[in-house]
């Protein structure tokens, strides 16, 4: 039985101009307690991999550029 | 990342506490700092820098016993009546006489609390009788405070182990546990002769309104482990119908918080912008005020802020935009809310278990032992009730101190390595199915249907129909479930502790066949509280292979209650509407 792709609006967005995960940060990937954060292996940017998020700013906080903004995920917006 | 590789390993420690949120790191801190030369490994799901209920720090302490405010006798007694009884005294005693070494302690640490002009603690009035509460206006560094600790007494951390479940020897007596990393899939047998359960709230029971599994109260990576693994291991669990509930900001996940806001002047109003309650501190009988105001025609229910000066609601917005829920500030302003301007619409929450702010924990006595040998639990998992976050720092420590002595008295348990292989087929069963029901899919039904069949008002036949439904689902998550990586592995894992956790909701639920601790357990088809028959508490365990509950007598009060004050927290309604 194949399992359905549905699409999902993420809460995590990350600036790929200020992230730099490609110079071995990973700062957001390890704070994050659900651990919905990876690094692209495309891009080397982080980017939000699964909809999993408790909105709770760690990721934003200790992020050294100022690459992330998390939003209130739009169910509960 | 993410790809299951599945190797296995050893190690062996004398002290493991499992959980790195709040009790855990007080407790593997303080088993080291008694003896040294003790191996205590600290095993965290994330990781301890940010993980667990305070990830992002508190606003306050909300129950402080403070020289000169409170006693520990004051505070044991105002904690028995909210909890309607149904209270052993002696660890709630233990807890109230240690907590001001701990708050001078966290002090040390770098956590400043709020002092006033004459430099003694600003303690504020939130609770319905004493005096507790203790703004901590450097709340944010709270978790980067207690890491610098753990790192400086060189506790072994290993983060992204999810532990699943303990060992035990055929004596009984625990052995360690099984965890999974939650990036390999690889498993990790740690032996111990100790074994401290710190794994937080059960708080992905319940189904947000939204919809969204992860929108819930408590952190979401709390989902109810640390009880499953309680019951697996055969400890006794209390009272565990005593549900969490508390009263929210609609839609969003944090309290609205009159713990904050209260004693600068704001309430909880309805929608005429009167109070309806005496009180704001959460209590099972204000909840019910709550829920009662909200289903009839005067609700719904909000935090009233509008009426203080603009000067005070920014102190206020200053707290609460930067610690603890910090993301309210961006909801607030996706609604077009303004504290100044509108009240702000409230709701309850989705059930939990959490002894945090209600009673339903593993049972533990003065010393946070459980009733497993060579078991201890603190923190929001361990029945202490209404303990808060200073709860599970003083109990984490009381725990981890017992802990580290009894370990430097026993030798290390054996335990059967066909429990481990057993284990070892249960946890990797999703990864071993070339197709079947993902883990989200098995998580919103069952949490969907704890909303329909277990959230209070309680009624006998619908929770008789939860147990059928959540017997079907046991069948699919047992034979279908599958796991295409590692992190779904552990989503897959939570998905079987919440289950569980369901289950023991349920029989808990049916057992006390009375209604006590307002909406907590407000059974409609026995309405009245029972003092004759269900003065005690309700202890659920595993027994062979099946849930079983029992009564156990509350142990004789040390600090004694008179009848006339017993009746306390029965009396929140407003007489006359303000």
């Amino acid at each position: 039985m194949p399992l359905a792709q549905t699409p999902s609006t993420v809460p995590v967005q990350i600036d790929a101009g200020k992230c730099i995960a490609d110079k071995g940060c990973n700062v957001c990937v390890d704070v994050c307690p659900l651990d919905v954060l990876r690094i692209s292996e495309e891009t080397g940017k982080a980017y939000m991999k699964y909809d999993e998020c408790w909105y709770c700013l760690p990721c934003e906080a200790d992020c050294p550029t100022g690459a992330v903004t998390v939003s209130i995920p739009y169910l509960l917006r | 990342m993410d790809e299951i590789s599945a190797n296995q390993s050893e190690v062996t420690c004398d002290v493991l506490v499992i959980g790195g949120g709040t009790a855990g790191p007080m407790a593997a801190y303080k088993a080291k700092s008694r003896h040294p030369d003790a191996k205590v490994v600290l095993l965290e799901k994330a990781n301890v820098k940010r993980s667990g209920a305070i990830c992002m720090g508190m606003d306050g302490l909300n129950n402080a016993v403070i020289p000169g405010y409170a006693t520990a006798e004051q505070y044991t007694k105002e904690i028995t009546i909210a909890n309607d009884g149904i209270c052993d005294q002696a660890p709630v005693y233990a807890y109230a006489s240690r907590c001001f070494d701990i708050i001078q302690e966290l002090d040390r640490f770098g956590i400043r609390f709020q002092k006033d002009e004459n430099g003694e603690y600003d303690v504020k009035k939130v609770h319905h009788l004493g005096t507790y509460v203790l703004p901590m206006p450097n709340g944010d560094t709270v978790k980067k405070a207690l890491y610098r600790q753990l790192r400086g007494r060189q506790v072994l951390i290993s983060n992204r182990f999810m532990a699943t479940r303990l060992l035990t020897a055929a004596d009984g007596r625990i052995a360690g546990a099984v965890a999974v990393n939650t990036r390999t899939a690889d498993l990790l047998v740690l032996r111990a002769k100790t074994v401290i359960l710190c794994l937080g709230a059960a708080g992905r029971l319940g189904l947000p309104q939204s919809g969204y599994l992860w929108g819930t109260y408590e952190n979401a990576t709390n989902s109810g482990d640390g009880y499953a693994m309680a019951l697996h291991a055969g400890a006794g669990l209390a009272n565990l119908e005593c549900y969490q509930i508390n009263p929210l900001i609609k839609d969003y996940n944090g309290p609205a918080c009159a713990y904050v806001a209260g004693p600068f002047g704001a309430y909880t109003a309805n929608a005429a912008g009167n109070r309806f309650i005496e009180c704001d501190y959460w209590s099972g009988q204000m909840m019910q005020e709550f829920y009662n105001e909200l289903r009839s025609g005067k609700g719904p229910v909000f935090l009233k802020l509008n009426h203080l000066h603009p000067d005070t609601i920014g102190t206020i917005e200053e707290i609460l935009h930067k610690v603890e829920r910090p993301s309210r500030g961006r909801f607030h302003e996706g609604r077009g809310t303004d504290y100044r301007a509108q009240m702000v619409e409230m709701h309850i929450s989705e059930i939990g278990f959490c002894s945090g702010h209600s009673a339903s924990g593993v049972f533990v006595d003065e010393f946070a032992r459980t009733t497993a040998a060579g078991l201890y639990a603190a923190g929001d998992l361990a029945n202490v009730p209404h303990n808060y976050m200073l709860g599970a720092f003083t109990n984490g420590a009381i725990a981890g101190e017992h802990a580290a002595d009894m370990a430097r008295q026993i030798t290390l348990a054996d335990y059967d390595p066909a429990d481990v292989a057993r284990e070892r087929d249960r946890v990797l069963a999703p990864t071993r199915r070339e197709d079947g029901i993902p883990p989200n899919q098995i998580e919103y039904k069952t949490r969907r249907l704890v909303n329909d069949y277990l959230q209070p008002p309680k009624v006998t036949a619908k929770m008789e129909l939860g147990q059928a439904r959540f017997a079907e689902i046991r069948e699919d998550l047992d034979t279908r479930m599958i796991a295409r990586n590692a992190h779904e592995l552990m989503r897959a894992l939570e998905a079987a502790s919440i289950l569980d956790c369901a289950e023991m909701a349920a029989a808990a639920s049916l057992f006390r066949t009375e209604s006590r601790w307002g909406l907590y357990h407000n059974r409609v088809d026995h309405p009245d509280k029972n003092d004759a028959e269900w003065f005690c508490h309700t202890i659920l365990r595993k027994r062979d292979g099946q849930i079983s509950c029992e009564k156990r007598p509350v142990a004789p009060y040390i600090v004694p209650i008179e009848d006339a004050e017993r009746g306390a927290y029965d009396r929140h309604r407003i007489s006359r509407p303000t």
